[in-house]
């Protein structure tokens, strides 16, 4: 090595590592959401960049909208970017976090549950302390009725999130080609050997996918009630070995013989529209009918669930320890608990997702909207869309996406 | 009066061209030579742009001034090809202009220096021609207008006549050489034409 | 000043690559404080070759580099040989020119929507010939082998290698040799294989191992049509950079050296396919064997030529359907109704992608066209070019695999602070834009005739006013065409605006690619139509501008 070449060798090595020293000045003072005012007027001139999964148009107008909102209203400019795994950004604060870059990140809002979340408190990457059940609208959400918006994965959210829509696992077919439908995981390893090729799940880690195993592993294993404690390791292989040798016999009868799958649920969507698939499944029991307003499923399509009861959960808004306008966050994400944001959440030709709001608790003029909301011919009402399963605690997640990867990760 | 002082050109060690010669006012030298033997690069040095990749010695002086390590464009010497290379892009008219010495200030002066130029060529009313829509004898006379509005000290000739038919050759020659010696400008022309040489009626070298 | 742009060209096209690779290989030896790597250890590689199918991965960019290559100059060296010369091979090239604009993923995009088992093709034959009403059940796209990925790489191969064999056509005098050698003889394929294509061969020789490298490492297309479990190993590099788990990036940057050692193996394995290929020619014209009967072959090369064109066309085509269509079952031929609700869905949101996607390509090409006038004027002004060593430099971008250094190269500019910024952004987008306006300018430049410009300095012309008033305007056309193509450049960028642009500046590109995991085909179609006609409007403002200024000089837009 010439002397030139090793001079730039220790000049880009020393400016690599100074990323561990960089020092930061005194902490920006943080809003606190109890003087609201306060809040509102930090925040104007504000830019919030919210990390946010990008992979649904729907999705994405329905976020636009809320941009346009909040800026015209608040002056608050909202960017989305737009990720295809919530893990990035979990990602990108723990790089800040190691790099000192504990104020100015470069994200101000993330769309986050489950094992994100988990991740995030216990490695105290959120604004604390708790400020959800601050936040002017909070006094409409449903705390009573619903559990999971303060337990998210048997983790206690402690105010560090706040909900904005609610999620049930539904299947959807095409009431004019598909007439048999199976009621439980096993009973869908019977249909799918009477009709081979038409079912298949997203490969985790899509969270689709993951949730199909979640649902497979909670009505397969011997004792569901371990679900709710953190995975026991001399236990794990002993209590998903149900779950693989199902998976064993299931995957040579799906799409592609299990040899592909595929990307994620607007893909399993097209391939129900396209006639590849028969059985598909969504987190969100209005998902069927806006991709029927959307003219992105025939309108032939219709919702079940099994009568044993789906996993269902909460979405939230989390806000990393070291954003750099908490303010606007704070602003977006009580705007996102208003009767106007969840009505038109609730609206399949928005997005057709369930309210996290308490209706009952609500002026007579936002009840009345939220009535008049047509759920859509594929939705199923709420009192048939059985029983809730909890979701299992966030480690159940990691360790079934490892023994997947290890067992399935790579075709032969 | 244009001096050429021991010219020595070489390509690499080998050498191409060595001459000595004096043109006055009016005169032309003719340099015979097949294709090949360098007479271009004889004017590239007189003219100031020889390729880097030719060693030249020797002295040149115009009307007794050394212009040797001049600049070309400082240097004063016209010089016509055997193509036009009437600027594309412009019209007949701007082509002209382009010439015009910058001392030479004011839009209307210069207009009217180009107009007359296109007169002394017979081509009145051409100004905004394309020069495209030339014909091949036109596009020489404006040529060679183009290099006289420049003021030239002294013209060299490369080729000047060998794309054009024998009829507009004669016709073209008489004309540059009648515009050259009303100006009393010495002359270096290199060619292979017989003709030309004759028609010089000068000096001639063989290379 | 002029003496400082080749300084400033060679700074830009080799140092982030320099730098990059220094942020790779440090890591991948286990070095990078910043993230709790004090001591150099091995430990990286271990992890990354005890991945499962790590070598399936490699073999997979490897295949496909080579494979890549091999047809698309194949079908180029049959179709020139076959065809230079014919009225029919005017009327192809001027079909297969645009092609080039087209940005891979478009192209790709197109691809994946016509040879789905639910894609066009089917549709257009079902039920009434096939007598099926589901899409047959194989694995196309994404097939295991990459058969679906090479595809798509070779039809835009065969466009970029058949217009750089085109500009090096006219310099090896291909009339002459070959009529020697049909009045020997020899069948016009075999006459021309043997008396020019290894001439023109030795002319295009980097553009093959720019495609080599390029094919062995590409990540976009390889989203949308490769192999999935496992991925090529520049897709699976990408993932483990985004891992959350940042001790992924000690083994990802031994990943991105493996991808180094990948395109190198695929590049040592095709120089002895060269000399295989050289030996094989030359017992042939040892052997004086003259194929005179090529019916067969030349017909080959056309329908070759031909199809990948049409493939393009097609998808394209397919593409601008699905943006207009509303629902559309299979295995309907043609949407039940058109409508256009995905574009008026899609217009607010793809703003300011689009917003950006034009700055940095403006910004990126305006900065590229000045800085090669400049290496350019003062190549006219001293009188030599740089020679075949700053070509091998030009083309350095171009042959390093853009996954080997650009993780590298994202650190280094996350430590100086030009991560997710305008400026970082044009900055890598030049390192590519570069190379490809000055290929593209270089050859009308030093082919213009230096008489003009000795001529206007017998006329007095300084260089500056030889350069403003006779240079710039005549070739204007030529520097417009350049900018054009390295606008075209810069909006198919995926990996360097996706990486550099920390998703903080979306351009199309990386909305359409984000897209790829099973968005709506509407709106695919939608970003994937724009991704493709904005390089499209910058060759018609190239083509339209000049046109116009020069609409009275006929010598200036009659020729080239």
């Amino acid at each position: 090595m010439n002397r030139t070449v090793r001079q730039f060798a220790i000049a880009a090595t020393t400016a690599l590592s100074l990323a561990a020293f960089s020092t930061s000045s005194a902490l920006a003072e943080n809003p606190d959401p109890a003087n609201w005012d306060g809040v509102k007027e930090q925040a104007r001139g504000q830019t919030v960049y919210w990390n946010a999964w990008g992979g649904s148009t729907r999705i994405n107008d329905y976020i636009k909208w809320v941009g346009d909102t909040v800026s015209s209203r608040y002056g608050v400019k909202l960017e989305h970017v737009k990720l295809d795994d919530t893990a990035k950004a979990v990602a990108t604060v723990v790089a800040e976090k190691t790099a000192g870059k504990d104020e100015g990140g470069r994200i101000d809002l993330i769309w986050i549950n489950g094992e994100n979340f988990a991740a995030m408190k216990r490695q105290n990457l959120l604004f604390a302390p708790g400020w959800a059940d601050k936040l002017p609208n909070w006094a409409l959400v449903d705390v009573e009725n619903k559990p999971t918006i303060t337990t998210d994965f048997t983790i206690a959210t402690d105010g560090l999130e706040s909900p904005w829509g609610g999620a049930k696992l539904v299947f959807f077919h095409d009431s004019n080609r598909t007439k048999e439908l199976p009621d439980s995981i096993a009973g869908l390893l019977e249909w799918a050997k009477k009709y081979p090729g038409r079912f298949s799940y997203p490969a985790p880690p899509d969270f689709i996918g993951s949730t199909f195993l979640k649902q497979a592993l909670s009505e397969l294993i011997d004792d569901p009630k371990k679900l709710l404690q953190p995975v026991d390791e001399s236990r794990f292989e002993a209590d998903v070995a149900p779950l693989l040798a199902y998976l064993d016999d299931l995957h040579p009868l799906m799409w592609r013989k299990g040899q592909a799958f595929p990307k994620n649920y607007p893909d399993m969507r097209r391939k129900l529209a396209d006639n590849e698939l028969d059985i598909v499944f969504a987190f969100n029991p209005g998902e069927a009918s806006s991709a029927i307003a959307n003219q992105e499923l025939p309108d032939s399509v219709r919702s079940f669930t099994f009568s044993g009861g789906t996993l269902g959960n909460t979405h939230f808004v989390a806000i990393p320890y070291n954003a750099s306008a908490k303010a606007g966050a704070l602003i977006v994400a009580n705007f996102l608990l208003s009767p106007e944001a969840q009505a038109r959440k609730q609206d399949p030709n928005f997005w057709g997702d369930p309210t996290v709001l308490n209706v009952t608790k609500l002026s007579a003029d936002d009840r009345k909207t939220f009535e008049a909301i047509d759920l859509g011919i594929a939705t199923l009402p709420p009192e048939k869309l059985g029983p809730m399963l909890p979701e299992p605690h966030p480690t159940w997640m990691a360790s079934l996406e490892k023994v997947w990867l290890r067992r399935f990760g790579v075709a032969n | 009066m244009l001096s050429l002082k021991s010219i020595r050109i070489a390509l690499r060690e080998t050498p191409l061209i060595e001459l000595s010669a004096d043109v006055g006012p009016g005169d032309i030298l003719t340099v015979m030579g097949a294709s090949g033997s360098g007479k271009s690069t004889l004017l590239a040095m007189i003219g100031g742009y020889l390729d880097p990749a030719f060693s030249a010695s020797g002295e040149i002086w115009l009307d007794g001034q050394e212009i040797t390590g001049l600049a070309a464009a400082r240097r004063q010497v016209g010089i016509l090809f055997q193509d036009p290379l009437l600027f594309p892009h412009l019209s007949v008219g701007q082509n002209l202009l382009f010439a015009v010495p910058q001392q030479e200030k004011g839009r209307a002066l210069r207009q009217k220096l180009a107009e007359g130029a296109l007169r002394d060529a017979g081509l009145e009313g051409y100004f905004d021609r394309d020069p495209a829509t030339l014909s091949g004898g036109q596009q020489a006379r404006v040529a060679l207008m183009r290099v006289l509005l420049s003021k030239p000290k002294a013209l060299l000739l490369d080729e000047p006549f060998s794309k054009l038919d024998t009829a507009l050759r004669d016709q073209i020659r008489s004309f540059v050489f009648a515009e050259a010696r009303l100006r009393k400008l010495p002359i270096v022309m290199v060619t292979h034409d017989e003709n030309d040489a004759a028609a010089a009626g000068g000096q001639t070298i063989s290379l | 000043m002029l003496r400082f742009g080749p300084v400033l060209a060679i700074a830009l096209l080799t140092g982030p690559i320099f730098c990059g690779l220094i942020a790779v290989v440090l890591p991948a030896f286990g070095y990078l404080p910043a993230i709790g790597g004090h001591e150099f250890s091995l430990q990286p590689f271990a992890d990354l070759f005890a991945r499962p199918g790590l070598l399936r991965s490699c073999l997979i960019s490897l295949g496909s580099g080579l494979i890549t290559t091999a047809i698309s100059l194949s079908v180029v060296a049959l179709f020139i040989a076959g065809w230079s010369g014919t009225r029919t091979f005017t009327r192809l090239q001027h079909v297969i020119s645009p092609l080039l604009s087209v940005p891979h993923a478009a192209a790709a995009f197109g691809l994946a929507f016509l040879i789905a088992p639910s894609g066009w093709l089917v549709r257009l034959v079902s039920p009434e010939l096939t007598g099926i009403t589901r899409p047959p059940d194989v694995l196309i796209p994404n097939d295991p082998y990459g058969l679906s990925l090479t595809l798509g790489l070779v039809v835009k191969e065969i466009p970029f290698l058949m217009l750089v064999a085109l500009a090096a056509l006219p310099q090896v005098q291909p009339r002459r040799s070959t009529y020697v050698a049909s009045s020997l003889g020899y069948g016009k394929t075999a006459g021309f294989l043997f008396a020019v294509w290894p001439r023109i061969y030795r002319q295009i020789r980097l553009a093959v191992y720019a495609v080599i490298s390029y094919a062995s490492s590409v990540v976009d297309v390889a989203i949308i049509l490769g192999p999935e479990r496992p991925s090529s190993l520049a897709v699976r590099l990408v993932g483990w950079m985004d891992d959350p788990d940042l001790a992924l990036r000690f083994e990802a940057s031994a990943g991105a050296l493996l991808q180094l050692g990948v395109t190198l193996a695929t590049l040592v394995i095709w120089f002895g396919l060269e000399r295989l290929a050289g030996w094989i020619m030359r017992t042939q014209v040892i052997a004086g064997r003259r194929f005179s009967k090529d019916a067969p072959v030349r017909a080959l090369g056309l329908g070759l030529s031909s199809l990948a064109a049409f493939s393009v066309f097609a998808g394209l085509f397919i593409l601008a359907l699905w943006s207009v269509a509303g629902f559309w079952a299979f295995p309907d031929a043609l949407p039940q109704a058109l409508a256009l609700k995905s574009w008026q869905r899609s217009l607010p949101s793809i703003g300011g992608p689009f917003q950006t996607t034009i700055v940095i390509g403006v910004v990126a090409t305006l900065l590229a066209v000045a800085i090669t006038l400049i290496c350019l004027e003062r190549e006219s002004r001293i009188g030599r070019d740089g020679g075949s060593r700053a070509l091998l430099l030009v083309y350095i971008p171009l042959i390093v695999p853009q996954a080997s250094f650009l993780f590298g190269l994202q650190f280094f500019f996350l430590t100086i602070g030009l991560d997710a910024s305008y400026v970082g952004l044009v900055l890598v987008h030049l390192i590519f834009v570069l190379p490809y306006v000055f290929l593209s300018l270089s050859d009308p430049w030093r082919a213009f005739d230096p008489r003009y410009a000795n001529l206007a300095r017998s006329l007095g012309s300084s260089e500056n006013r030889i350069f403003w008033r006779i240079r710039l305007p005549i070739l204007l056309r030529a520097i417009l065409a350049a900018a054009a193509v390295g606008f075209a450049v810069s909006i198919g960028q995926y990996l360097p605006t996706i990486l550099i642009g920390a998703g903080r500046l979306p351009t199309i590109t990386t909305e359409a690619v984000a897209l790829a995991s099973g968005g709506d085909r509407r709106v695919i179609g939608v970003y994937a139509f724009v991704q493709m006609v904005l390089p499209f409007l910058g060759f018609l403002i190239a083509v339209i501008v000049p046109a116009i200024l020069f609409r009275n000089r006929r010598n200036l837009w009659a020729s080239s």
